[in-house]
């Protein structure tokens, strides 16, 4: 074996050349990454229809979300999970979104370990979801690209995916970033 | 005022990393001794300086001085003295100055305690050392430099996250980086040895104890870590494949594999360039994860420092280091070949596949931590690689290692046969089947090829011990001459044996962690009880309880078995008002075979409480065998031979370089 590292000068020379090309690629593969941000969406599931997806509906609900549920209305749907401590933070604002009557906000309920645990945290802290989808175990999140929760997406009349935002939706998120695109795209 | 001085502090000891990386260099070039003289001079002065620096920035933490931006940004009057002080270090500039504080603190302690080092070879590795200090200075001074003030300065601090918050957290950091910077010191030895262009015996002795040293602070480092994950993150894990986590592992893994070559080069002259190689790749890994942490390229829910230009600046000290070195390496590396030959089965063909097996898994783990980036760069959308994938490549690369583990030491160096050696490790058999069969009739057959792992670690336990036993003779001689051939073992042995021991250990814990586990979730109402594992858990109520700087809400809950009560538990809720943040405190009840594991959720509208209930067997066992790797590598630390430097072989390599000649053994 260690015969083998010291074969005809040639190639072992080439053994040795080859940690610095691999490196001198990742490292422009770093270059690359440093240049996007992580919270944009990437290129490809912006302005694509929504992925195929048919999600059950949670406990005590009667329907759940599917593609379709997404075409007719710019339509807001947002990733949240009753273990996800950020969602707490961006459900208030939820709730005045709802009850003002903005924009339908469509739920992907990720991650549950336990099937009450959502319909719980709802009924604790407020439903503001004009339809819900059961995603226990990340179909829909994968197929959405999901990071972590919450995650909101704008969806227009058409079913295509327009923008992501990552993070908790706080007031000047909406009005200063989410709210004008809606406006923009109801215009469309 | 001190602030300041800290500043200028650091600023000259930039100065001075730079005239250490130069003069010694020209020196060792010219064999101008006084100029060689300059680098362990130069190291401890550097040393010194950079010590005041961080003192200086503590003890605006301690003072709690909000007019400097980072203790503003990071600390709070109201925290405890310890937290305070830890906040230093729980942000990124503060994270940084650690960081080249240790790396000042190696090169100290190589000029104080490398007396028996070849003056050359003293003086080029320092240089080395303080090019990367020189690097990683300017990066503070330039893009987050910790001594910013603020003014007007505000009444009081912004707190550090309340996650941090813990004893566990505020050491795992130093020793992280004790162990992630230590590996800067093999590299250093590396360099070195390839501008020298000579690689041999003395060299592997020498650079053994860095490595070594580095290795048991970075175990201490990622088993902190690992534990504090999992009694603070509330959900009963241990080790998520978190890409930070991965980012400790990484060097980790090449460390180990480094420490074992470093045996084949001292004892047998062999396995050169793949040794060097390996000493510029962990610290080269050691370097990706404090850039993993650092720039923004993975988001992860450590990453506390996310800023991509900060991150432009590291990927240029990044290519520089890293590629600057194996450029050399590409040039120097063919030369550095030759000496002894063996046979695939032999001790040294054991090492190699030890090599082979360590290093595949370090390239799957850093390929599934960077494919999403990868992926991403070649537009392919964002995706995360989880634990499943870890599993499925990490784990079978790991088990024919740990049966290599138990054959290895109980070969010959060069020639070896598995015939002579399979017979005697039939203890070593008897107890994997035991062990499997035990796990199979406790835990049925439902956890499948995972009960494997307890006859592994079975079998690497009973393995070591095996050969500890034939090395001192026992019961093949009066147990009173055993006792003292086993004194007289060199300690690096009984420090492999002890390691390997803790690596079994570590291993049955995390297989009954992994197989073993149960999980009840339920909402309980005061009164109301919950089954687990044998187990009556009765929920007896909440209260409100006022901590230092949080408010918690603490449940009550009583453990029963069989009726009669074993403990009561009080996990808590903590809520911190001054960050606005919750945290899930668990209270865990630690047996030898097994923790009970009780988190507290939100309370639901009709006065239920969520209540999850976690039994976990065998998870003390993770730490304890970690910490018996750590004895065993603080062991093999204390031998003898890598402190007083044994008379070398000569090299069989030519010097190219005169000063090689000039060389002093001691």
């Amino acid at each position: 074996m260690a015969q083998a590292l010291a074969s005809p000068a040639s190639r072992s020379r080439l053994i040795y050349v080859l940690p610095v090309a691999l490196f001198l690629g990742l490292a422009a593969y770093f270059w690359i990454g440093l240049g996007k941000n992580p919270h944009d969406l990437p290129s490809t599931l912006i302005d694509q229809p929504v992925p195929a997806f048919a999600l059950p509906p949670i406990a005590g609900r009667e329907h759940g979300l599917t593609a379709a549920d997404l075409r007719g209305q710019v339509s807001l749907v947002n990733v949240f999970g009753s273990w996800c401590a950020a969602c707490r933070i961006e459900h208030p604002f939820l709730m005045r979104l709802k009850s003002d009557n903005v924009v339908p906000i469509h739920g992907i309920n990720w991650r549950e370990k336990d099937r009450d645990a959502g319909p719980q945290w709802l009924k604790r802290h407020g439903d503001p979801y004009t339809r819900i989808g059961d995603d226990p175990d990340s179909r829909a999140a994968i197929a959405f690209g999901v990071t972590g929760a919450p995650e909101t997406f704008i969806v227009d009349r058409q079913g295509t995916i327009r923008y992501k935002h990552v993070g908790p939706i706080t007031p000047e998120v909406w009005t200063g970033t989410l709210a004008p695109i809606v406006a923009r795209l109801r215009t469309e | 005022m001190t602030v300041e001085l800290g500043h200028f502090a650091l600023i000259l000891a930039l100065t001075i990393a730079l005239l250490q990386g130069t003069l010694p260099l020209r020196g060792a070039a010219r064999g101008d001794v006084r100029a060689m003289a300059v680098a362990p001079a130069a190291a401890v002065v550097q040393a010194v300086l950079v010590a005041v620096s961080f003192g200086c920035l503590v003890a605006a933490y301690v003072v709690s001085d909000f007019s400097v931006l980072n203790v503003a940004l990071n600390s709070h009057s109201s925290k405890p003295l310890i937290y305070k002080v830890a906040g230093a270090w729980g942000n990124h500039e503060g994270s940084m100055l650690l960081w080249v504080l240790i790396l000042a603190l190696f090169g100290g302690a190589v000029a104080v305690f490398g007396g028996n080092l070849p003056l050359g070879l003293k003086a080029r590795a320092l240089a080395v050392q303080a090019w990367i200090a020189a690097g990683f200075y300017l990066f503070i001074l330039i893009t987050s430099n910790p001594f910013a003030r603020l003014l007007p300065p505000p009444a009081d601090g912004k707190g550090l996250n309340p996650l941090l918050q813990d004893p566990g957290l505020a050491l795992h950091p130093p020793f992280l980086y004790l162990g992630y910077v230590g590996f800067s010191m093999a590299f250093s030895f590396a360099v070195a040895a390839l501008i020298e262009g000579r690689v041999d015996a003395g060299w592997a002795r020498w650079v053994r104890p860095w490595t070594l040293a580095a290795w048991v602070f970075l175990t201490i480092g990622i088993a902190l870590g690992s534990w504090w994950a999992y009694y603070e993150l509330g959900w009963g894990g241990w080790w998520f494949w978190d890409p930070v986590e991965n980012a400790s592992l990484l060097p980790w893994l090449a460390g180990t594999a480094l420490l074992h070559s470093a045996v084949v080069v001292e004892k047998r002259d062999a396995l050169k360039g793949w040794t060097i190689f390996l000493a510029i790749i962990t610290f080269a890994l050691s370097l990706l994860g404090t850039f993993l942490v650092r720039s923004g390229v993975l988001t992860s829910v450590h990453a506390f420092a996310t800023d991509p230009e900060r991150g432009v600046f590291i990927l240029a000290l990044l290519v520089i280091i890293i590629g600057g070195s194996l450029v050399l390496f590409a040039w120097r590396g063919p030369s550095l070949e030759g000496g002894g030959l063996f046979q695939p089965v032999s001790r040294e063909g054991a090492l190699l596949l030890n090599n082979l097996l360590l290093t595949t898994a370090a390239a799957a783990v850093l390929l599934g931590t960077l494919y999403p980036l990868l992926l991403e760069a070649m537009g392919g959308g964002k995706v995360s690689v989880g634990p499943p994938f870890f599993n499925a490549v990490f784990l079978p690369l790991m088990a024919p290692l740990v049966v290599a583990m138990a054959v290895g030491p109980l070969l010959p160096w060069k020639r070896g046969a598995l015939a002579a050696v399979l017979p005697r490790l039939w203890v070593a058999a008897v107890a994997a089947a035991a062990a499997t069969a035990l796990a199979l009739a406790l835990l049925g057959d439902a956890a499948g090829i995972g009960l494997l792992g307890f006859g592994l670690a079975a079998w690497l336990f009973a393995g070591t011990l095996t050969e500890v036993a034939a090395r001192i003779q026992l019961f093949a001689v009066p147990l009173r001459v055993s006792l003292r051939r086993a004194a007289g073992l060199p300690r690096a042995a009984w420090g492999m044996t002890v390691a390997h021991a803790g690596l079994a250990i570590a291993i049955a814990g995390m297989t009954g962690a992994a197989i073993g586990k149960t999980e009840v979730i339920r909402a309980l109402a005061p009164g109301e009880t919950v089954a687990a594992a044998g187990l009556t858990i009765r929920f007896d109520g909440l209260s409100q309880v006022a901590g230092g700087n949080y408010e918690a809400i603490q449940g009550r809950l009583t453990v029963k078995r069989q009726g009669e009560p074993v403990a009561v538990m009080t996990p808590e809720r903590r809520i911190y008002p001054v960050e606005g943040r919750e945290t899930t405190e668990a209270a865990i009840r630690s047996r030898p075979w097994g923790d009970l594991y009780l988190v507290i959720g939100t309370t639901e509208a009709d006065g239920r409480t969520v209540v999850r209930v976690y039994v976990n067997p065998l998870v003390p066992w993770i730490w304890t065998g970690a910490l018996v790797m750590v004895v065993g590598g603080a062991i093999s630390l204390a031998d003898r031979r890598l402190r007083l430097g044994a008379p070398a072989r000569r090299a069989t390599v030519p010097a190219t370089i005169p000063v090689a000649t000039a060389r002093s053994e001691g």
